[in-house]
């Protein structure tokens, strides 16, 4: 098979260590405490899925480690550098992508454009084509519709676009928020599919989502937000028969 | 009569081109910012008072083309500089400091205002309250012709520069979603700092060229040019780069145009009632997209 990244150096003499650990982090947002101190752990290779209610703080975690949301207490460290002081335009560079809740693409900039800003730290032409078709190669749909502007693409081809270019970046980590929203069931297994095929190549994910379903069907290992707090964590298949689980997120 | 019509029309593109210079600043910076920053009307004078003196100090009148072309370029260097120093001193604290307490839109905009106050009276203090006469380079109707070709040549390496070059890229990403931007890797205060440049870079040329044929400078002279300026950006859509260019024109024409009527002094009442009418029929002005407010 074909890798998503091939220049970038296998993760197996790795495989197994954290690669992202997130400790008692607590994050207040407009006076509201959104997050109380949530420990989360993600090693290098794996697929790690956060489920939860609406509300339950699963995109302030991820946006709070892209630093896009202050700190109250506690820490992330990613690849063992605390991330405290790092600016959130940095993250990139030290190999993060996140795909944004709502996709966030730039509608006025063509697919390519979009693309292209993906590898904003990679300019150098030859690497970054190469990346491109890397991308066109996972989302054909993308290939069709370069010259095309982001916003008219319908939305299951904007996710395709944000995930498009969250890896031009050559990320060592993916964080995906919501990759289901919004979007036509038939795309949706298109989407999942990719996201799988990209772990294959070597990049970790951090993957959070409304579809309970989904998300324990792809990931290895689940943790579970309620209100700000991890409520349950384990192996995705053991959370998927787990009877609390099944009641509140799976409709029995 | 045709023939008057004909030159008040190359008149009219000229000082529209000249207005479209002063525009693009408003609407590069409320396309990435959403601020209307009122500093911008006394960038240009300042560009102003920069060009006389460059000019002069250069030898005027007795060395055309190197006082000009030197004048107008140092005039272009020190306001460049100046519209980044106003946006790191007076806006860029409010975003970053202020950022979930301050108010987002209003906060900015009152200190636009009070930026614009600051800047007219720095330059009354400075350069007194006197009317300056500009050295008069070249025959009128070849300072139009200047004007004209300036203008357009330097609204097409912009449109270059917005379209072609990552900066524009980023310029163009960061207007419509700073955060997913700042994602990319993209360092957003210093995008925002060359757009604040080159704004102020194109208000001095504008500057210049506008008193090459008014051959007047004065500390309250953003006032006039600063208010058409921004009403053609209006009239062409703020935020619109292409629409700030086509408003300038129109701008420029429709005030020639009244000149040749018995009406002169109803320049601006045509201008207004330009923008109203183009605002009654279309809201977002002329190539103005209709943009999703963001919850």
């Amino acid at each position: 098979m074909k890798t998503a990244h091939p220049t970038r150096k296998a993760p197996t003499a790795e495989a197994g260590k954290p690669l992202l650990v997130v400790e008692n982090l607590a994050v207040s947002y407009g006076g509201i405490k959104a997050l109380k101190g949530v420990s989360l752990e993600v090693r290098r290779g794996e697929i790690v899925a956060m489920i939860g209610a609406n509300g339950a703080g699963k995109t302030t975690t991820l946006k709070t480690i892209v630093r896009l949301l202050p700190i109250a207490t506690g820490k992330v460290v990613y690849d063992g550098k605390d991330l405290a002081a790092v600016p959130a335009e940095e993250i990139v560079g030290l190999g993060i992508s996140l795909v944004p809740e709502g996709r966030a693409i730039f509608a006025n900039l063509t697919v390519r454009e979009n693309l292209e800003i993906g590898a904003w730290n990679h300019k150098n032409r030859g690497a970054m084509d190469e990346t491109l078709e890397d991308v066109v190669r996972l989302f054909p749909r993308l290939g069709e519709r370069m010259k095309q502007e982001g916003g008219t693409l319908s939305g299951g081809e904007q996710q395709m676009l944000a995930i498009g270019r969250a890896l031009m970046a050559r990320p060592s980590m993916l964080l995906l928020d919501e990759p289901s929203l919004g979007i036509a069931p038939r795309l949706v297994a298109d989407i999942f599919e990719a996201i799988a095929r990209v772990a294959q190549a070597g990049t970790t994910i951090l993957l959070v989502e409304q579809n309970t379903r989904l998300a324990l069907k792809y990931s290895m290992r689940a943790y579970v937000l309620r209100t700000g707090e991890i409520a349950m964590t384990g192996d995705s298949k053991a959370l998927a028969e787990n009877e609390e689980v099944r009641a509140a997120y799976l409709g029995g | 009569m045709a023939m008057k019509i004909l030159n008040a029309l190359i008149t009219g593109l000229a000082q529209g081109s000249m207005i479209a210079l002063v525009a693009l600043g408003y609407t590069m910076v409320y396309g990435i910012l959403k601020l209307i920053n009122f500093a911008h009307s006394e960038v240009f004078m300042m560009g102003a008072f920069l060009g006389f003196f460059g000019i002069t100090a250069l030898g005027g009148k007795d060395a055309p083309l190197v006082a000009g072309v030197g004048g107008t370029l140092l005039a272009m260097f020190f306001a460049g500089l100046l519209g980044m120093l106003v946006e790191r001193i007076a806006y860029a604290p409010l975003r970053t400091r202020g950022k979930g307490k301050a108010n987002t839109r209003i906060t900015p905009l009152v200190t636009a205002l009070g930026m614009s106050v600051l800047l007219q009276n720095l330059a009354q203090l400075l350069f007194t309250a006197q009317y300056r006469g500009y050295p008069q380079l070249l025959p009128i109707e070849d300072t139009r012709k200047v004007i004209f070709i300036s203008a357009f040549s330097v609204m097409i390496a912009l449109q270059f520069l917005v379209h072609k070059t990552w900066m524009g890229k980023a310029m163009r990403a960061l207007s419509v979603n700073i955060e997913a931007a700042r994602l990319m890797g993209i360092r957003t205060s210093r995008v925002i700092s060359i757009t604040f440049i080159t704004g102020s870079v194109l208000a001095a040329l504008g500057a210049v060229l506008y008193c090459l044929d008014q051959s007047q400078v004065y500390p309250t002279m953003g006032v006039v040019i600063g208010t058409r300026a921004f009403v053609a950006a209006v009239i062409g859509g703020i935020g619109n780069i292409p629409g700030a260019m086509l408003g300038g024109l129109l701008i420029g024409i429709i005030g020639e145009m009244t000149k040749l009527t018995a009406y002169s002094g109803l320049q601006d009442v045509l201008v207004f009632t330009a923008l109203i009418a183009v605002l009654l029929v279309k809201p977002t002005g002329l190539l103005g997209k209709a943009s999703i407010e963001k919850v």
